[in-house]
């Protein structure tokens, strides 16, 4: 798992679907927030929802940022600090856009929700109308503002689709309780056409075999 | 009264500039109710020597205990006349402005018993024989050290601890104090330390006792009145610093230059600057520690066990009420990070609120000792917290 690509800028990787991840989070809910950055979510959510916050993070200077803010963090790899929880220990476990920068994408959501009775999980889309015509017809890897890098410096090394997603979900016999999409960064849309409108999705899932019925997606 | 001990010193005449707490004394407290000890025995009466910085509020929810490691002792931050050449071991963290901020915290350090630094030693007088303890002197534990610090701090009229903390033996005592007596404390800083000595740390402490015991002028330990056993104390104290020091730093600071000379001189002599280090710090340890004291304290470091007297340690845990802020040194072997990711583990399987940093540097052991700025906004950064949750909790 990569952390220090993300330097950059924890802060603004985490305002694009900050505020609609905390509105999935009910109040006194216990949270982990894996590659919490400098803490702001779990500082808000602590504050505004009475939740117990927990974070775990790689970088060290983000770390100190979150220990500036009160948050209680564990420093390290996510699925060495995962591990050292018993299960079920939270109520959601968070992963913000970094599903794409794991080695092994279905080992941290099975581990996710091993700790964790239910998961949130974001990504960007690949499967946005915008990287499918920039693949068509610039002939290169897309870059967009959710995915800013170059193909031989990105962190992103499992990139997938809405749709993707949903199939991976069906495989693993996980329930998606929700699905938001983020058109750009501040609009939200409908499920309808997801596949190509999204630029960001924000699934929540939890084990069990019942597939939420979605939208005609074929796209 | 622990609040007369507040610390009077003119800002514009303080020693050392405006970040030191300036001129400090050493003061004692003693007490003759026995104190039961691990080992059965009781000790009577039991003198600590120890320093405070800073103010008690009158909420008396600012004060922190600090404890010491092996070779510290009370004298933490400032000068003691204004002739001195060093301050205080933890200077750097301790003072106005500083990590521990003695503007808004009530600072105590003491001297451990078993030490030799003013608190009750094997060198101080046994009152029954009139003669300075020695070997007669009871084996004292990491609890038994907390045992006694918690008279002291009750004394100084403090009932719960806004923070304990520590490095190394110090990270030990305020693990030992979170699990004896929860009620009593808010947080613990536990830096560069464990929950329990490995074997490899255990094997230099011996090495180190041997090379004491070996030394002929040692006999028996009761070498008070005569020649120490300085030999054998300065090799413990060489043995100790290759511990502190990690690989890199060795390189980095002595290689394998030669000291004052340009080619080997094929004799016994101190040749290369790495024995030329670990020679003085040897040399100048015995004029400051008593050979006896380093003894029982290695023992009890190397007893310490914080799942002693529980299934495991995880359970030990079980009772901890405070925030726990622990940290490792990634270059650090002789309390290596697994050991701090071990505490950190059983804490969270209590669900205790636990920060945990490993700061990546150079510097060995010795690095929670040397100045760092990530250990320092680390340390201030969780203390103003937990200072805001505690008052938060009171109203």
């Amino acid at each position: 798992m990569t952390g220090s690509d993300r330097i950059g800028s924890p802060a603004s990787r985490r305002r694009v679907d900050y505020e609609l991840i905390a509105s999935l989070v009910a109040d006194g809910a216990r949270v982990l927030d894996l590659g919490c950055g400098d803490g702001q979510l779990l500082a808000a959510l602590a504050h505004d929802k009475g939740c117990i916050a927990r974070g775990i993070e790689i970088n060290e200077q983000a770390v100190l940022a979150c220990i500036q803010r009160g948050v209680a963090v564990y420093h390290g790899d996510m699925m060495e600090g995962m591990g050292f929880y018993h299960d079920q220990a939270f109520d959601v476990v968070i992963l913000s856009q970094t599903l794409q920068q794991a080695a092994d994408p279905v080992r941290v959501i099975r581990e996710m929700l091993r700790v964790g009775r239910t998961a949130i999980i974001s990504f960007p889309n690949f499967g946005h109308w915008r990287v499918r015509l920039q693949l068509l017809f610039t002939g290169r890897m897309p870059r967009t503002p959710l995915l800013p890098y170059e193909w031989y410096e990105t962190p992103n090394v499992h990139l997938c689709t809405v749709r993707d997603f949903r199939l991976l979900c069906d495989t693993l016999d996980l329930r998606r309780v929700r699905e938001i999409f983020l058109g750009s960064p501040d609009h939200r849309i409908g499920g309808l056409l997801a596949n190509a409108r999204a630029s960001l999705a924000v699934f929540q899932v939890r084990p069990g075999p019942v597939p939420v019925p979605s939208a005609n997606d074929g796209s | 009264m622990a609040i007369d001990n507040e610390i009077e010193v003119k800002e514009t005449s303080r020693l050392g500039g405006d970040q030191s707490v300036g001129l400090v004394e050493t003061q004692t407290w003693t007490f003759e109710a026995p104190l039961p000890l691990d080992c059965g025995r009781t000790l009577s009466p039991v003198t600590q020597a120890y320093e405070t910085y800073g103010a008690l509020n009158a909420a008396r929810d600012n004060a922190i205990i600090i404890f010491h490691a092996l070779s510290g002792d009370a004298h933490m931050a400032g000068y003691h006349t204004p002739e001195d050449r060093k301050p205080g071991w933890w200077d750097i963290m301790v003072g106005p402005g500083k990590p521990f901020d003695t503007d808004r915290y009530y600072l105590i350090c003491a001297n451990v018993i078993g030490g030799c630094k003013g608190s009750t030693g094997p060198a101080s007088v046994d009152p029954n024989t009139g003669k300075p303890y020695g070997l007669s002197f009871p084996v004292v534990t990491v609890g038994d050290m907390v045992r006694a610090q918690k008279r002291l701090v009750e004394h100084l009229g403090i009932e719960r601890l806004l923070a304990v903390g520590g490095g190394s033996m110090g990270g030990m005592l305020a693990l030992d104090w979170a699990v004896r007596y929860p009620d009593a404390v808010a947080s613990v800083l536990a830096i560069a330390t464990s929950a329990r000595l490995n074997a490899q740390g255990i094997a230099f402490n011996e090495v180190g006792r041997q090379a004491i015991m070996a030394d002929p002028d040692w006999r028996g330990g009761d070498y008070y009145g005569r020649t120490p056993p300085s030999a054998g104390l300065a090799i413990a104290r060489m043995v100790g610093h290759i511990t502190y020091l990690s690989d890199h730093q060795m390189r980095a600071k002595f290689g394998r230059r030669l000291q004052n000379r340009r080619a080997f001189g094929y004799d016994f002599e101190t040749e290369f600057q790495v024995e030329s280090y670990l020679k003085y710090q040897g040399d100048s340890f015995v004029r400051r520690f008593d050979a006896n004291s380093y003894l029982y304290i290695t023992k009890a470091i190397d007893y310490f066990d914080l799942a002693n007297g529980h299934h495991s340690l995880v359970m030990a845990l079980e009772r901890i009420q405070a925030e726990f802020l622990v940290v490792s040194f990634s270059s650090d072997w002789l309390f290596p990070t697994s050991a701090a990711k071990e505490i950190v583990k059983a804490l969270q399987a209590n669900g205790v609120p636990t920060t945990y940093l490993d700061i990546h540097n150079p510097y060995g052991h010795d690095a929670f000792l040397l100045p760092n700025e990530e250990l320092g906004r680390t340390v201030s950064g969780f203390l103003a917290n937990v200072h805001r949750q505690v008052r938060k909790d009171a109203l």
